[in-house]
């Protein structure tokens, strides 16, 4: 208080750009990370990256992506981890198929696969938070569990929803209007939902206050246990939408289905610029993330590369990117 | 005194087999000041930590205006109008000013969205009145960019936020400069002329002298004197007895002065 001069006016507003640039450093890094690497895809095989079907095939796929992306940027922000998301996100996925291949409508599976990821999720987050477990492991084992509960009733066999593409649901969610796959747009509502939920709304603060300081947060009287399990029942919700959609678009249950998101997703969360010490981390920079690697995965096979270059670039992107953040962002103690 | 704000009785708390309190009986009324002395150790932080419901006694029983309480816990501490600015501050370094001073009692509109305006203004009103308006930051700068002092200021904006009716201030002045430490107390003073009460616990006893009416001195989780200053007469009095029961040695030297005040 000393050091500073007092005076009867409020401290003057700041420049709003360098405000706005101030605040979601993290973000606009990864931003220019997508730039510079459009950029070389650009440089590289400028007649294909030109042309509108690569960018369709991104599309496809990036909106069972963000689904999973944004709800884990909750839980890295909170100061824990989720792995078992993706068998939370085929479970699910597999309550709609059975409630579609049932005979009832697709609206009924998505409300009942929701329902049934939240659940899970509360199940996950109980089980780490009130039995204090180490959510890296304690989720690591619940992947395991649930895919085992997955496999062993339906024998590693699929489940074919042709008759799903007549629907309304379908129209809704998952047919494509003039070109443009309608899940988009789902998607991005999802995440322009999530940046408010996370910037703009007493849970998306809490939220933070619990990743940045447990111990203050609790002493200024927010359940702290309620806060983290909120954010494992978030993540169920975003699992059993990822899972609906998914199945949409492919007409198909697989039993493995969500098992090769857990990587990419991870790396979409870091790769944003949501740092791994909890209490800071930015929405709209793990979708960009979860953009950066979807076209990671669909640029360099489309480029000319074959597929064995994939991994290496994966790598490549998400250690360069770890670095620009190092390099960007300052954390308080 | 006015009313009973809050009472302990017979208060313990070990950590293992040591009682870090052990069996405090102690009250704060309305509009009055107390000061909390003791060594390094004596308890002084647990106890306010019980009293703010960060910690759970092991034993004993808490009221409040007269009503024992169960269940205590934070919440119910700040919904009681107790307010605490605790030692290590409390503050979570890499979010806002604003959402320090508004950490558990966020304003909110419709659907739980913050009502980001209001906050801004209330915590730009709330720096003014302790003095804690500069240039170099505004409420949407990152406490961990603060000094220890601005820090504090954070800390003691957010307990005056809600109008509390007794505000716990751990150490507050602890590692200040001198005209830090002049500011913590003229807003003391300010919340004492107000009618709050305020529960002070300082290092420096003429510092604490100054400001309380009444005092309680800890010894080793256990309340050694409980005196009002008309009684004690002076700082230096407080001081004697404080080495005394550091190196008890030869009779306490209260017992004189509170002696002839009781004969008198
Ligand atoms: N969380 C804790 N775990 C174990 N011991 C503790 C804990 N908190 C305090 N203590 C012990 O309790 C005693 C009182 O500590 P404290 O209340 O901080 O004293 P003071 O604030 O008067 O310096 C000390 O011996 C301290 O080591
Ligand atoms: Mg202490």
């Amino acid at each position: 208080m000393a050091s500073i001069v007092e005076q009867k006016l409020p401290a003057e507003q700041p420049n709003g750009l360098r405000q706005f640039v101030g605040g979601n450093r993290a973000s606009l890094g990864t931003l220019a990370v997508f730039v510079v690497m459009m950029v070389i895809f650009f440089a590289f095989a400028p007649r294909i990256f030109s042309q509108w079907p690569i960018y369709n095939s991104v599309l496809q796929t990036l909106p069972v992506a963000l689904f999973l992306v944004v709800p884990l940027v909750f839980i890295v922000t909170v100061g824990e981890i989720d792995l078992s998301f993706p068998a939370t996100m085929g479970f699910s996925a597999w309550i709609f198929a059975l409630v579609v291949q049932a005979g009832f409508d697709p609206f009924l599976g998505m409300i009942a696969a929701v329902i049934v990821g939240m659940a899970l999720g509360l199940g996950v987050g109980i089980v780490v938070v009130y039995a204090g477990l180490s959510s890296l492991v304690a989720t690591l084992g619940m992947n395991f569990l649930l895919r085992g509960l997955i496999m062993i009733p339906t024998e590693g066999k699929s489940i074919s929803l042709s008759s799903l593409g007549d629907t309304l649901a379908y129209n809704l969610f998952s047919s494509s209007v003039g070109g443009f796959p309608i899940q988009v747009v789902w998607a991005v509502i999802f995440v322009l939902v999530a940046i408010f939920l996370y910037n703009r709304h007493r849970f998306g603060v809490r939220v933070r206050a619990v990743g940045d300081n447990p111990d203050s947060a609790a002493q200024m009287g927010i359940d702290t246990k309620r806060i983290r399990v909120a954010t494992f029942v978030f993540m169920g919700l975003g699992s059993a939408l990822a899972g609906v959609f998914s199945t949409m678009i492919n007409f198909t249950w697989w039993p493995s289905a969500g098992d090769a998101y857990l990587l990419p997703t991870l790396a979409a969360v870091f790769v944003g610029g949501t740092p791994t010490w909890g209490g800071v981390g930015t929405v709209a920079g793990g979708a960009i993330g979860a953009v950066i690697v979807s076209f990671i995965q669909t640029g360099i096979v489309a480029g000319g590369l074959s597929g064995f270059y994939v991994q290496f670039f994966n790598g490549l992107i998400i250690i360069l990117s770890l670095l620009g953040h190092r390099w960007n962002q300052i954390r308080y103690r | 005194m006015g009313e009973r704000l809050i009472e302990l009785r017979e208060i313990k708390k070990s950590y293992g087999n040591v009682f870090a309190v052990g069996g405090v009986n102690m009250h704060v009324d309305r509009g009055e000041v107390v000061g909390l002395l003791g060594d390094n150790g004596a308890g002084k932080s647990t106890l306010i930590k019980i009293l703010a419901g960060a910690v759970r006694p092991s034993h004993g029983q808490i009221f409040v205006r007269g009503t024992e309480v169960q269940g205590w816990n934070p919440g119910k501490s700040r919904d009681a109008g107790i307010e605490t600015v605790f030692q290590d501050r409390a503050l979570a370094v890499q979010q806002t000013i604003v959402r320090n001073i508004f950490m558990g009692r966020e304003i909110t509109g419709p659907f739980g969205f913050l009502d980001v305006r209001k906050e801004r203004s209330e915590a730009e009103r709330l720096m003014r009145e302790i003095g804690f308006t500069s240039k170099v930051f505004s409420p949407d700068s990152i406490v961990g960019q603060l000094s220890g002092g601005e820090r504090q200021g954070v800390a003691i904006a957010r307990a005056i936020y809600n109008k509390a009716d007794l505000i716990i201030l751990d150490e507050p002045t602890t590692a200040l400069s001198l005209t830090e430490t002049e500011k913590v107390f003229r807003f003391v003073r300010t919340v004492r002329e107000s009618g709050r009460s305020i529960l002070f616990i300082g290092h420096n006893i003429h510092h604490v002298f100054d400001i309380a009416e009444r005092f309680i001195v800890l010894d080793r989780g256990r309340v050694a004197l409980e005196v009002t200053k008309a009684k004690v007469k002076s700082a230096d009095n407080l001081i004697a007895f404080m080495e005394h029961i550091a190196h008890p040695s030869g009779p306490n030297p209260l017992d004189e002065i509170l002696r002839e005040k009781g004969a008198a």
